[in-house]
């Protein structure tokens, strides 16, 4: 690479080739400490420290290196990318996260094709056969991620309707779409038989169709899956281009970011109980009529069903309690209120406990990041596994706009898209108390045979702000 | 194939399964810190967007270089420091959560 540059003294003599490759692995390396220290909350920042002055002592590394310190235009692109970066980031609120991560998925992937496309003109007329076919690659890839990510992000900030948008022959120009890509990757990498400036936008515009494509047609509460896969594909795209550009730091931190996102995409589809493959052949939505049933009213009634004990003396009385917030919570914007009503129980000396499902949340981990931000200590956050024995023995389960999540059914009620799927096990315990929108499905749209038991069980329909300020009240 | 080529496809495979494994170490709770930390991380494509900027304008035709060049410079800088503020403004709060239930 550096024969193609020229200047009158090399900063590139300064490192010989050996120590830039050591140094490459040593910063690849200090990544990889990083993500060891995520491991530990109490060492996760020091982790996010690490691997930021890695990827700048890279980027110092790559300016000296390849003897491109001089080209001013540089700089102020970084600062205007740099101040982007740090608005976006002050101004996202905890709830938002999703798009936020979705977006910035999109953007790495957006870059990754323009650095392909660079190593594509400039290598397409000659025989690097490797070169052009990973910069084809990285392009196709790279596009597909924007594009994907772009439509997902839409969705999760409600530019776009959440419903699965299924278009006619949906599936069959998906393939279709595919298959016209790997031709394009391959005429890229081993013929030269259209120009370049032709053949390259045609690349961009078929994976744009098909990044659209792949992204409208799922529904909202599969975005964790979404998320999680586009954050794979961003780092996969780097990795491409970075072979394309033979780039060892950017090869080695693209495999771990496609490797971290493939993992928690595994893991999101086994607490939604979906499989991989399902996914990648949009199998994603669910049947559409069941999902139109969400689909609610305005209005806001508050019923509380009339038993004989109120849910209030029970609450009051209760000396270990489990509260289960789901993604109604937020979208109630109810985090404070959860958080108060658990206070004001443990000053009655009740036990406190918070009970999470992974896919509690529009992204892995986002219910955590919501209720620590609400201020609720994370040793009483409880993950599904090592909580879900505790509900026999808990006096009361207060559950704040969850549904699927504890819905019996994904144990018996075979057939239904949520059957096999693992939940918290609220039916076990003697007293629920629901706060809730409505009394229909949740996301799976499949009926919960909590809500129609009327015995220990409350539900209290209404928007949960509003429902669980009146309770404090009377707690 | 060059032998630079199987070093990073080697590079490539360890650093996927190295980092495969680490990562099945982080708890879940801190699964949406994890990825906004891997959109940064997928902002490392700003060291190709200098190389292939730098190159471009030194080519023949610098005006699209310029203009290509500074939009991927851009796009990556704003991963690399967006990511990495916003996943160090999530686990400053769960820091801070922790040393208040200590007192």
């Amino acid at each position: 690479m550096n024969n193609l540059l020229f200047a009158s003294f090399s900063t590139a003599t300064l490192l010989s080739d050996a120590v830039y490759y050591i140094a490459c692995g040593v910063l690849a390396l200090a990544v990889l400490l990083g993500i060891h220290f995520m491991s530990k909350v109490e060492k996760a920042q020091l982790g996010n420290r690490i691997s930021a002055w890695a990827i700048a002592l890279g980027i110092i590394l790559t300016l000296i290196k390849k003897d491109i310190l001089p080209v001013w235009l540089m700089y102020p692109a970084m600062a205007v990318g740099a101040i982007i970066g740090l608005i976006l980031a002050r101004r996202v609120k905890m709830i938002e996260m999703p798009q936020l991560v979705a977006l910035l998925n999109g953007i790495g992937g957006a870059a990754s094709a323009i650095v392909a496309s660079f190593a594509f003109t400039s290598l397409y007329r000659s025989g690097e056969f490797f070169g052009k076919t990973t910069a084809s690659l990285a392009v196709v890839v790279g596009t597909v991620t924007l594009f994907g990510s772009l439509v997902a992000a839409g969705k999760l900030h409600k530019l776009i309707t959440q419903k699965p948008i299924i278009y006619r022959f949906h599936q069959t120009a998906a393939v279709g779409l595919l298959f016209i890509l790997t031709v394009l990757v391959i005429l890229g990498g081993f013929f030269s038989l259209i120009p370049s400036a032709i053949l390259l936008p045609i690349m961009v515009i078929v994976a744009a169709v098909f990044g659209l494509l792949f992204s409208v047609r799922v529904g909202g509460a599969d975005m964790p899956i979404t998320i999680s896969l586009l954050n794979s594909l961003s780092g996969v795209a780097a990795a491409i281009a970075g072979f394309a550009v033979t780039d060892i730091l950017l090869v080695a931190v693209g495999g771990i970011v496609g490797a971290s996102g493939l993992f928690l995409t595994q893991i999101m589809c086994r607490a939604m109980n979906r499989k991989l493959m399902d996914i990648l052949l949009g199998k994603t939505a669910l049947k559409k009529s069941k999902t139109e049933k969400k689909e609610t009213t305005e209005e806001s009634r508050e019923t509380e069903e009339k038993d004989p004990v109120d849910p209030i003396t029970v609450i009051k009385s209760a000396k270990n309690v489990i509260i289960v917030p789901g993604y109604g919570m937020a979208l109630a914007q109810a985090q404070h209120l959860t958080k108060e009503l658990a206070e004001k129980l443990k000053d009655n000396g009740a036990s406190v406990k918070f009970a999470i499902h992974p896919v509690a949340g529009r992204m892995p981990g986002h219910m955590d990041v919501l209720l620590i931000e609400a201020g609720i200590p994370f040793d009483d956050v409880y993950e599904m596994d090592s909580i879900n024995d505790a509900f026999k023995e808990a006096d009361v389960t207060i559950v704040v706009g969850a549904n699927d999540v504890l819905n019996p059914a994904a144990r018996n009620a075979e057939g239904t898209p949520i059957y096999g799927m693992p939940i918290l096990n609220v039916d076990q315990c003697k007293h629920i108390v629901i706060f809730n929108y409505d009394l229909k499905p949740g996301y799976s749209g499949v009926e919960n045979p909590i809500y129609k038991n009327k015995e220990g069980v409350w539900v209290i329909q209404g928007d949960a702000a509003t429902t669980l300020k009146e309770t404090l009240q009377k707690l | 194939m060059e032998l630079i080529q199987y070093i990073l496809i080697g590079v490539f495979l360890v650093a996927t399964v190295v980092g495969y494994i680490l990562i099945n170490n982080v708890p879940s709770r801190l699964h949406t810190p994890l990825m906004s930390g891997m959109n940064a991380l997928s902002g490392v494509t700003i060291l190709g967007a200098l190389l292939a900027t730098a190159t471009a304008l030194s080519g023949s035709s610098p005006v699209v270089g310029s203009i290509f060049g500074s939009l991927a410079i851009i796009l990556a800088m704003i991963n690399v420091t967006g990511g990495f503020s916003v996943t160090n403004r999530m686990l400053k709060m769960f820091g801070r959560k922790k040393k208040n239930t200590d007192e």
